[in-house]
């Protein structure tokens, strides 16, 4: 599957593909012509994928092939335990959680899951939790904290469940409260946007010491269709709104509102999932390191410190 | 040939009484179209006296009701809104805010005091839906971090009035950091066993809702308010069906379990004080 910016790249593929086609019926030596080819889609790729806008990125998220939160931790972890249920109304499928070990060091891991095929994605509720789902995050968190085990979250949420049942269970006050625990849970929190990152439904997990964004993933307060729907009326502005809204991995590093990026194989994560994995695997060993010997007070108060820090006020003194 | 006549009520005012009604003497219900004198209204909690509906009313008001004498200290009154992102939609973010200011003569969303009520020292934090639908950006988020502070440092209990539709768009990200930021001074103040109430008014959606507007030792709505996560546009446009009748008001939070009590607005002063000598001494 090609993205319409990938058009360029979709061409050369299909020449190489000629190329080799006619080479290997052994009539003419065609060696050059593919060597030229694969540079050439090479340049392309480094050409496209540096310069990708902010809708092109919010696409790359959202890409059916793209590695899911399920999908790095059990390759990261294959002693992987998934722990079910918020004790309380039932399990939701769209938040996973559990016990896991990288290279010894036991984690305890929650992420919002997709689908990857039209059943799969009705199971997983497209991504989107419903309170339960955050309760469920809740209950491992507090698992954690109480065996003292640092905590990995990865993001990946179109946003939290509109519905019905998601009012009636108080989707605002399970968000609400992860917020509030999170800021004062005495163990490390590393948080990961693996895809994508909309809004409180994403926030609901994303409280953390570290706060990383893979190169092609989105954060921010609202999707750009519904930016769009919402300022202009239409959803033809979701290219605009992405722009206005600056939520690349970049943007968002710029703006102070993370921690860190995650480079992504060229083409992004979904075209070499090894190494996607092992990029993430590489970072939460990173900054595991950084925070594994901070006394609970520094961890804490640095936390809260770092959000607080967050925003742009002007003050004008002499008015006062 | 009841079609000649005018069955139904219409216009009842002679347009010779109307043009005598200066501006802001008299206030129009919107729900029963009485005409209610302004003074009668303060009086009242600006509550409609024929039909209990509680007009959409904003600091200065809430100030009114709440504090003893309307005496109270405001703080961090300079903070005004940055364009972190020069977010441009249909018109400019910095335009929006610069007519905003001119037409509610407010400096953003919300205003925070500290004063007495009934006698206690408590700190107020209080949204003002008319600018820009009360929306959270830095400036809100900040004002309330810093409200929760200063109730903290100096042990007063401590309320939040919501009226908002959620985080503000144009500040996209640095809006949904707010509710990181809010929440968390909530759990320094809860940490130093400090009461923080909230009250729910119409509307509390959106981010305010995910996040202080649920996190009250107490939360306390207003009758008939519309309290909710995601929008009810948004929920009927995702199942495809029309809303129950009652949804995401206060009524339904109360039967949900997810507010401790509804209180009319003319006992809202009354029952806060009565909850804070419960649990609370100076």
């Amino acid at each position: 599957m090609y993205f319409d910016f990938e058009k360029p790249i979709q061409e050369l593929d299909e020449q190489l593909e000629k190329a080799k086609e006619t080479h290997d019926k052994g009539k003419i030596d065609m060696m050059d012509m593919i060597n030229s080819l694969v540079k050439k889609i090479d340049e392309t790729k480094k050409e496209i994928y540096g310069n990708l806008s902010g809708w092109q990125r919010v696409q790359i998220s959202r890409h059916q092939d793209r590695p899911y939160a399920l999908d790095y931790i059990n390759a990261m972890a294959p002693d992987f335990i998934e722990i079910h249920g918020d004790r309380n109304v039932k399990d939701d499928k769209a938040m996973i959680g559990g016990f896991g070990s990288i290279d010894g060091q036991a984690f305890m891991f929650i992420g919002q899951q997709k689908g990857r095929n039209t059943k799969e994605r009705q199971y997983r509720n497209f991504g989107m939790p419903n309170p339960e789902g955050y309760r469920k995050a809740l209950r491992l968190m507090k698992l954690a904290e109480k065996f003292n085990r640092p905590i990995v979250t990865l993001i990946d949420t179109p946003g939290a469940s509109p519905g019905l049942e998601a009012e009636e269970r108080g989707q605002g006050e399970a968000i609400a409260k992860n917020l509030m625990e999170m800021a004062v849970l005495k163990v490390p929190i590393i948080c990961i946007v693996i895809g994508e990152g909309a809004s409180g439904g994403a926030l609901g997990i994303g409280v953390g010491d570290k706060v990383l964004m893979m190169e092609n993933t989105w954060y921010s307060v609202i999707s750009p269709e519904s930016c769009s729907s919402i300022l202009w009326r239409t959803w033809d502005y979701k290219e605009k709104a992405a722009d206005a809204l600056k939520l690349t991995a970049n943007d968002m590093l710029k703006n102070g509102l993370i921690d860190g990026i995650i480079s992504e194989p060229l083409g992004g994560a979904h075209t070499d999932i090894e190494k996607a994995v092992s990029s993430v695997k590489k970072e939460i060993k990173k900054q595991y390191k950084l925070l594994k010997d901070k006394t609970v007070d520094d961890l804490i108060n640095e936390r809260i410190e770092k959000f607080s820090n967050m925003g742009v006020v002007n003050e004008d003194v002499a008015e006062h | 040939m009841s079609w000649f006549k005018r069955v139904s009520e219409g216009i009842t005012t002679k347009t010779k009484e109307k043009k005598a009604t200066p501006d802001g003497l008299w206030d129009k219900c919107p729900r029963c179209k009485t005409i209610t004198p302004h003074k009668e209204l303060i009086e009242s909690k600006f509550v409609c006296p024929t039909c209990d509906y509680h007009y959409k009313i904003g600091s200065k008001e809430y100030f009114e009701v709440l504090f003893d004498d309307n005496k109270f200290k405001e703080l961090d009154a300079n903070l005004t809104s940055g364009d972190p992102l020069g977010f441009v939609d249909t018109k400019s973010y910095k335009s929006r805010i610069d007519e905003s200011i001119k037409k509610s003569g407010l400096k953003d969303a919300c205003r925070t005091a500290v004063g007495k009520s009934n006698g206690r020292k408590i700190v107020i934090a209080c949204m003002d839906f008319g600018f820009i639908g009360g929306s959270m950006g830095s400036v809100v988020g900040e004002k309330i971090s810093r409200a929760i502070d200063y109730a903290r440092e100096n042990r007063h209990p401590m309320i939040i009035i919501s009226k908002s539709g959620g985080a503000r768009m144009m500040e996209a990200a640095f809006s949904l950091m707010q509710m990181a930021k809010t929440s968390a001074k909530l759990a320094l103040l809860d940490k130093e066993k400090i009461p923080y109430i909230s009250v729910l008014t119409d509307p509390t959606t959106g981010g305010i809702t995910a996040s202080f507007a649920m996190l009250g030792d107490f939360n306390i709505a207003e009758p008939e308010a519309l309290i909710g996560f995601a929008g009810p546009r948004v929920i009927k446009e995702t199942i495809g069906k029309d809303l129950p009748k009652g949804f995401q008001s206060s009524e339904f939070l109360l039967e949900h379990g997810f507010v401790d009590l509804i209180v009319h607005r003319i006992n809202l002063k009354e029952k806060i004080s009565k909850l804070l000598s419960m649990v609370w001494d100076d």
